[in-house]
């Protein structure tokens, strides 16, 4: 009788799983120390101007090429990538902090204080948030934290409800139960059960929030409502290339518009990851 | 004493799941309380240990009124009760080891000094061996986890314990090992015992006396 081996099909798919997971921690890796280390290292100026180098395409010594005033793009680029992350990580953070404590209130609650709030939550929902953003930020003059204002502003809003529909899942627990007639405080009960089970869920969306809250920020610099034009963010790097762009020269688009797209790709890679430990049974539509 | 008066309780004011519900269980007396599934004895079971406020009726333990329930129940009232569930993955915190798990009880009430001693002591009483008080609840079977469930339900020595169905998932021998607990228990402290079930021969061999769900539904 032959021999039989069983090879299913799922250890193709894990294995390539496997090395998104590894290819998105790498480049997560090397944007976050280049970020961290070319700007302290390197110790050249993004905004030298080099008139006669101009709208120069790749090459070894510009390896992005330059820009309309002969700055170097792979320098801008860095200094894009870093004023984004940052911008990024800071309006994800705030927008979750946000959405954690009002969605952990509204559940803990109950009754009319939560209907409230989330009736609140839905009416903001309704207003498309950009354009929501673009009203924060035009009430300030531009600069990078009127635009991390406007994203945490604007992006707590499902991180509240994800928030108060894990709380209510818990609340009703039996463990929570037995904590109360163990004569757990409501503190104690929401500081020692309730908060450690929303905590990884919320820390998740805080990750996913980061390439959208990068969007924002670009979306808004391109219009020019976000950062100022010298300062080289994502945004801004691109709303600049325009001109170039319909003159036929591609480079000052296509880097900066890669370099978003590269950066979008590992963060949401690694996340989906991080969902798919929490909750394997469900696949991700945003495992990208 | 403990008595339930006239109880109507659900999760829907206009459809309640049990109406005008009157049982009482003397002191160091056991009561099993039989009937079909989704009669709302669990749902009394709940209501008796202050955990569901009931839409009307009373509640009185111990000659006091039922001031309130859940968080708004005073501390005092709420552990004199210790209550066992059904299920116990759903009744343990995934993220307490056994050990914080029998402890937590303690810990809440500010009694954090008697924790070594106790969770000690009780621990090897319900069965459960030092080697397995560091794994958390997905670490351990079933009926190791229910025998850790028992212990937390005992370590602040309450004066009632509510078991819902409290051996409905286990094995026999298990079964046999926590009802001895239980009586070791009772016999000790003198508290008394709601038993909550279906399984008829079981309550008739553990309980002073069982009442069927049809006869406090009249």
């Amino acid at each position: 009788m032959a021999e039989l081996t069983w090879k299913s099909t799922g250890d193709r798919r894990r294995s390539t799983r496997a090395w998104r997971v590894r290819g998105s921690a790498v480049t997560v890796a090397v944007i976050v120390l280049a970020v961290l280390l070319v700007p302290p290292l390197v110790q050249l100026d993004e905004q030298a101007v080099d008139l006669a180098a101009k709208l120069r395409q790749p090459s070894l010594a510009h390896p992005f090429g330059t820009d309309d005033v002969g700055r170097d793009l792979l320098l801008r680029c860095v200094y894009g990538l870093r004023v984004s992350l940052l911008v990024g990580v800071v309006a994800a953070v705030v927008a979750t902090v946000i959405g954690t404590a009002v969605g952990a209130a509204a559940a803990a609650s109950g009754g009319w204080f939560d209907r409230v709030v989330m009736r609140v939550v839905d009416l903001f929902s309704s207003v498309p948030h950009l354009l929501l953003g673009i009203f924060i930020v035009a009430m300030f003059s531009p600069g990078v934290w009127p635009v991390v204002v406007s994203v945490g502003l604007t992006h707590w809003l499902s991180t509240a409800r994800i928030v108060r529909s894990e709380v209510l899942s818990l609340r009703s627990r039996p463990y929570v139960d037995a904590a109360i007639s163990g004569g757990a405080s409501r503190l104690r009960v929401a500081v020692r059960h309730l908060l450690p089970g929303v905590l990884p869920q919320a820390g998740l969306a805080a990750v996913l929030m980061v390439p959208h809250a990068i969007w924002h920020e670009s979306a808004l610099s391109f219009l020019g409502l976000g950062l100022p034009t010298h300062q080289a963010s994502l945004g801004t790097l691109v709303q600049s290339s325009r001109g170039p762009l319909l003159a036929g020269d591609w480079w000052p688009t296509l880097f900066p518009g890669l370099c978003m797209v590269i950066a979008t790709l590992a963060i949401a890679g690694l996340a989906g990851a991080w969902r798919e430990r929490l909750n394997p049974r469900r696949r991700s539509e945003l495992m990208l | 004493m403990l008595e339930l008066d006239a109880v109507t309780a659900g999760y829907d004011q206009r459809a309640p799941v049990l109406r005008d519900i009157t049982l009482s269980v003397a002191p160091g007396e056991s009561v099993g309380l039989l009937g079909p599934s989704g009669c709302g004895k669990s749902t009394l079971a709940r209501v008796a240990a202050l955990l569901h406020r009931p839409d009307g009726g009373r509640v009185v333990i111990d000659g006091e009124r039922a001031g309130g329930w859940r968080h708004r129940a005073p501390r005092a009232q709420r552990t004199a009760f210790g209550v066992v569930f059904q299920q116990p993955r759903l009744s343990a915190d995934p993220r307490l080891r056994l050990a914080d798990l029998v402890a937590e009880p303690l810990r809440a009430n500010g009694r954090s000094g008697e924790v070594t001693d106790t969770v000690r002591e009780l621990t090897e009483r319900v069965g459960l061996g030092p080697e397995l008080l560091g794994r958390r609840p997905h670490e351990v079977s079933d009926g190791q986890l229910q025998r850790a469930c028992l212990a937390r339900a005992l370590v602040l020595r309450p004066r009632w314990l509510v078991c819902d169905e409290m051996t409905a998932m286990l094995d026999a021998s298990t079964t046999a090992a926590l009802v001895a607990v239980v009586e070791e228990y009772r016999r000790e402290s003198g508290a008394g015992l709601l038993a909550v079930g279906h399984d008829r021969v079981l309550l008739e061999r553990w309980c002073d006396r069982t009442v069927h769900w049809s006869e406090l539904a009249a």
